[in-house]
C-alpha cells in the first residue's frame, strides 16, 4: 500500500494593492475551474465548498491546523449524549437584508437532508430543533463524536429569499442535480462577498458585502473577479504576465519555477488527500496471503515517490490518517525494504512472483499515472509483473466500479476530515459500495459504547483499532 | 442551380444524421456522467433513480430515436452541466470562435498570397528561402505548442500581449460579443489568431507557391509574356486567378478543420468559444453538449462546402454547377 498526500498550492503576486485613483481593490483570481452552481448544497465539491465559504458562512470551521473556530456559533455545549447545543451569533445579516434566525438553521437542515449529495454526510443527524431564536440543538440518533466536523457542512440560506414560487412556478428552494434551479442562480448567504455577476466558465464577479458580520476581519479588497483557467500553463503565464494575481492550484511542474518568480508568493499547504492502492483478493488468489500483502508494502518506496515524482511537494504516508485527523498514529515510518519483501514472498510460497493486472486514472490525481508506473516498476523488483493501464477518470470510474483490474488506485479524502468515511470499495452488489473487509474494518473502527465526552474517546478505544486499520491492507483481516 | 441545392440539402441530411449516430454511438465509450454529476457519498439508489430520470437506461435505438424526434422539433438536449439546452449553449459560444476563426482567416488570406506569390516569382532569392524555411516549422510545430510559446514569449517575458482569455468585447446583438471594436479585444485576439493561423498559413504559402510556379510554366504566360504584357498584370491578373481555383477548394475544407483546431487554441489562451467548451464537455461526459457540438460543426463542414463550390462557379465558369452536382 502506498500514502501519499497531495499538496495543495496557490501563489500570489505580490502588488501593493493601491488606492488612489481607483477607489477599488479589485483581485483577480484563476482557479482551475468556477463553481458548478451557486447552489450550497447541489453539488459535494471543493468547488462548492469554496464558494460557500466566500458566499455563506458555516456554522463552525475549521483552521489550518485542523482544529475547529466558531463562525456562526458563538459557543457550543453537548447537553446530553445526543444532543449538541450552539448558540448563536446575533446580528447576522444576509445579502438580501434578513436577519439571520435559527429559523434559517432549521429551514438549511431539512434542505441538506434532501440534497442526494450532502445527506449522506448528514445522515447519523435526526434533527436540527430550534430553542430560540439564537439557540439551535443538534441531534443524533446515536452517540456520533463527528457532530462539530459534519457542522462545518452547515451554511445556513436565507429562508426567506429562498422561499416561494419562482415567475415559471417553481418552488425557489428546490435542489437540482442536472437543472436549472432558483438556488443554482441565485444567492442569498451571510458570507463577506456577493455574487454580482456569473458565466457559467467564464468568470464569477464578487462584490465585498457592506453588512458582514465579522468586522474583526475587515478584508483588503472590495471586488473578487474569478475567472477559470483550466489549461495550467495558461494560468502560470496568466499570474506571471501579470494578468492575473492569484492562481490554485499550480500545476507541480511549475512548483519551482513559480518559487523562483520574481514578486510571487507561493503558498502550499499539506492536503488531506492519501493515494492509495486496493488489492482484489477475489481475483487474485496471492492476496489473501497476508504475507504477500506484507511484501508489496515493503516493495514500494514511499518517500521514493515523493521525493521523485512528487518532487517533494508531498507528505510520505505510513498510514489512513494524517496528521491532525482522529486516529493518527504518531511516529509510524513506512515499511521500506526489498530483501526483506522478496524474503517474505519466498516464504509465501510465491519465490517466482505472478502478474497482475493494475489500473488507474490519468488526469484525477496530481501525478496519478507516474505513481502508478512507479509502482508497477517497484513490484517487479520483487517478481510481481503489472499489466498497467491508465485512463481518463472519466473512463476509469465504471471501471473502477467493475473492479476491471487486480489493483486499482484510489486516491482519498474523507469528507469529514477523519477515516472513519472509508475509501470505496465497490462491489458487485447494488446498493452496497463497500466489500467484505471494508465492512469489518468499520466495525472496528466504531466507538465502543456511548461517545458523551465527544471524540476523545473515539480516538482513545480506537487507537489500537487505527494501528491496525492503517496497516490492514497488508496486515491483519 | 436548385437541382444542385436540392442534391446539397439531402447529402447535408445524410452527413448530419451520420454524425448524430456517431455522436451518440460513442457516448457509452465516454463514461458515466452521473459520476460528475453525483458526489462520492451519493447512494446507489439516488443514482439508478436519476440514470431512469435521465432516460440513461433505455435501449440505445431507444434513445437515439428520442434523440432524433427532438432533434426535428430544433431541441438538441439539455447540457448536463450548464442546465440550459445544448444547441443555446454552443450558440452563445459560438461568436467567440467565429471570431478566432475569422481572424486567423485574414492573417492566413492577407498573408498567403502575397507571400506564396512572391516566393514563386523569385524562388532563389534569400526571403524565399528564409519564408520556405519558416513554413516548414510552423506546420511541424503542433498549434499548442505553438501557443504555449507565444504566451511564455509575449505575455510572459516581454509583456506584450495579455496571456488568456478575450478582454474587453463589445456587445453587438444577441449573443455577439466582439473583439474587433476595442483595443483590449484586438490585444487578447491576435495572439490565439496567430496561433491557429500557424498551421494553415504555411500550408497556403506552400500550395500558393506550387500551383503559381506551374501557373507561370504554362503556355499562356509565356505568350503573355512575349506579348510584352506588364509582369504585374501577368502575375496577378492572369496567373494568380488560375493559381486559386485549387487553393479555393482546399480553403474550404481547411476553414472546417480550422474549427476543429480551436479546440485546442481556446484551450490554451482560455478562450470562451466552443472549441474548450467542447473539451470540457467531453471530460465532464456531458453527452447532450458533445454530440450537439458534433452536428453543429458538421453543419458548419457542409455550409463551407457549399459556399466553396458557389465561389468555384464564380471564379471558373467553365464549371456548371448543374453537373458537379453529385
Amino acid at each position: 500500500m502506498n500514502f501519499l498526500k497531495n499538496c495543495v498550492a496557490g501563489a500570489a503576486l505580490t502588488i501593493a494593492l493601491a488606492g488612489g485613483a481607483m477607489a477599488e481593490n479589485s483581485l483577480r483570481v484563476a482557479y482551475d475551474a468556477d463553481p458548478v452552481s451557486l447552489d450550497p448544497y447541489e453539488q459535494l465539491s471543493g468547488g462548492t465548498l469554496q464558494l460557500n465559504h466566500m458566499a455563506f458562512d458555516p456554522l463552525v470551521r475549521w483552521t489550518q491546523d485542523l482544529q475547529f473556530e466558531a463562525r456562526l456559533a458563538e459557543s457550543w455545549e453537548q447537553i446530553d449524549e445526543t444532543t449538541m447545543r450552539f448558540k448563536l451569533r446575533e446580528g447576522v445579516k444576509f445579502h438580501s437584508g434578513n436577519e439571520m434566525t435559527a429559523k434559517d438553521f432549521d429551514w438549511t437542515f431539512d434542505r441538506v437532508k434532501e440534497s442526494p449529495d450532502f445527506k449522506g454526510i448528514f445522515a447519523p443527524f435526526t434533527d436540527l430543533e430550534v430553542v430560540d431564536d439564537y439557540t439551535i440543538d443538534l441531534k443524533t440518533a446515536k452517540p456520533f463524536p463527528l457532530v462539530l466536523h459534519t457542522a462545518t457542512y452547515i451554511f445556513p440560506m436565507d429562508s426567506a429569499f429562498y422561499s416561494g414560487m419562482t415567475d415559471d412556478g417553481k418552488d425557489k428552494a428546490e435542489i437540482v442535480k442536472h437543472g436549472d434551479s432558483f438556488a443554482s442562480r441565485n444567492l442569498s448567504g451571510t458570507g463577506p462577498f456577493i455574487v454580482t455577476e456569473r458565466e457559467q466558465g467564464v468568470k464569477v464577479m464578487f462584490e465585498r458585502f457592506d453588512g458582514y458580520w465579522d468586522t474583526a476581519s475587515e478584508g483588503n479588497v472590495d471586488e473578487i473577479i474569478l475567472t477559470p483557467i483550466k489549461e495550467d500553463p495558461t494560468r502560470v503565464a496568466a499570474l506571471l504576465s501579470g494578468d492575473v494575481d492569484f492562481i490554485a492550484p499550480v500545476p507541480p511542474t511549475d512548483l519551482k519555477r513559480l518559487e523562483d518568480a520574481d514578486g510571487v508568493n507561493l503558498i502550499t499547504m499539506a492536503g488531506t488527500r492519501i493515494i492509495t492502492f486496493q488489492m482484489n483478493q477475489e481475483r487474485v488468489e496471492a492476496f489473501k496471503d497476508p504475507k504477500v500483502r506484507q511484501a508489496i508494502d515493503y516493495a514500494v518506496n514511499n518517500a521514493g515517490i515523493v521525493d521523485r515524482i512528487m518532487r517533494g511537494f508531498g507528505t510520505v504516508g505510513a498510514q489512513a490518517s494524517p496528521a491532525g485527523y482522529l486516529g493518527h498514529v504518531e511516529g509510524m515510518e513506512p515499511r521500506f525494504d526489498v530483501e526483506k519483501a522478496k524474503a517474505l514472498m519466498a516464504e509465501a510460497g510465491y519465490a517466482d512472483g505472478f502478474s497482475i493486472t493494475m489500473m488507474a486514472p490519468n488526469n484525477r490525481y496530481v501525478n496519478d499515472d507516474k505513481i502508478a508506473q512507479a509502482v508497477a516498476s517497484m513490484l517487479s523488483q520483487i517478481g510481481i509483473k503489472v499489466d498497467l493501464q491508465t485512463l481518463p477518470k472519466a473512463q476509469y470510474w465504471p471501471k473502477f466500479d467493475e473492479r476491471a483490474a487486480d489493483m486499482m488506485m484510489i486516491g482519498w479524502h474523507a469528507d469529514t476530515e477523519e477515516f472513519g468515511q472509508l475509501p470505496p470499495v465497490p462491489d458487485r452488489v447494488p446498493g452496497c459500495r463497500f466489500r467484505q473487509w471494508s465492512v469489518q474494518l468499520g466495525q472496528l473502527l466504531q466507538p465502543r459504547g456511548g461517545c458523551a465526552d465527544g471524540c476523545g474517546q473515539w480516538r482513545n478505544r480506537s487507537g489500537q483499532a487505527w494501528r491496525n486499520a492503517a496497516r490492514a491492507g497488508a496486515d491483519a483481516l | 442551380m436548385f437541382a444542385y441545392l436540392v442534391k446539397r440539402i439531402l447529402q447535408a441530411i445524410a452527413v448530419m444524421l451520420a454524425i448524430s449516430m456517431i455522436g451518440f454511438a460513442i457516448q457509452g465509450n465516454l463514461g458515466d456522467p452521473l459520476r460528475e454529476l453525483l458526489g462520492q457519498s451519493v447512494s446507489e439508489e439516488v443514482r439508478q433513480q436519476l440514470r431512469e430520470d435521465l432516460g440513461l437506461n433505455d435501449p440505445f435505438l431507444v434513445q437515439y430515436m428520442r434523440f432524433l424526434g427532438n432533434a426535428l422539433q430544433g431541441d438538441l438536449g439539455t447540457s448536463y452541466f450548464f442546465k440550459e439546452p445544448a444547441l443555446e449553449v454552443i450558440l452563445k459560444k459560438f461568436p467567440a470562435t467565429m471570431e478566432l476563426v475569422f481572424g486567423a482567416t485574414l492573417i492566413i488570406v492577407g498573408l498567403s498570397v502575397p507571400l506564396g506569390v512572391y516566393t514563386a516569382i523569385r524562388p532563389n532569392s534569400i526571403a524565399s528561402k528564409v519564408i520556405m524555411a519558416l513554413s516548414i516549422v510552423g506546420i511541424s510545430i503542433p498549434v499548442f505548442l505553438t501557443a504555449i510559446l507565444m504566451i511564455y514569449l509575449f505575455a510572459v517575458e516581454l509583456g506584450w500581449m495579455p496571456s488568456f482569455g478575450r478582454g474587453e468585447t463589445v456587445h453587438v446583438f444577441g449573443y455577439w460579443d466582439t473583439n474587433f471594436l476595442s483595443a483590449d479585444g484586438w490585444a487578447h485576439i491576435i495572439m490565439p489568431s496567430v496561433a491557429l493561423s500557424s498551421i494553415m498559413l504555411p500550408l497556403f504559402v506552400r500550395l500558393i507557391r506550387a500551383e503559381m510556379m506551374d501557373v507561370l510554366q504554362s503556355e499562356y504566360v509565356r505568350f503573355a509574356r512575349a506579348k510584352g504584357i506588364a509582369p504585374w498584370r501577368i502575375y496577378f491578373i492572369h496567373a494568380l486567378k488560375n493559381t486559386m481555383l485549387p487553393v479555393i477548394t482546399v480553403g474550404g475544407v481547411q476553414i472546417g478543420t480550422m474549427v476543429a483546431y480551436t479546440i485546442l487554441t481556446e484551450t490554451v489562451f482560455s478562450w470562451p468559444g466552443m472549441g474548450s467548451m467542447f473539451l470540457e464537455a467531453v471530460n465532464r461526459v456531458d453527452t447532450p453538449l458533445i454530440v450537439a457540438y458534433l452536428i453543429v460543426v458538421g453543419f458548419i463542414f457542409v455550409i463551407t462546402n457549399t459556399i466553396v463550390d458557389l465561389i468555384y462557379g464564380l471564379v471558373n465558369p467553365t464549371v456548371k454547377l448543374s453537373r458537379m452536382g453529385a
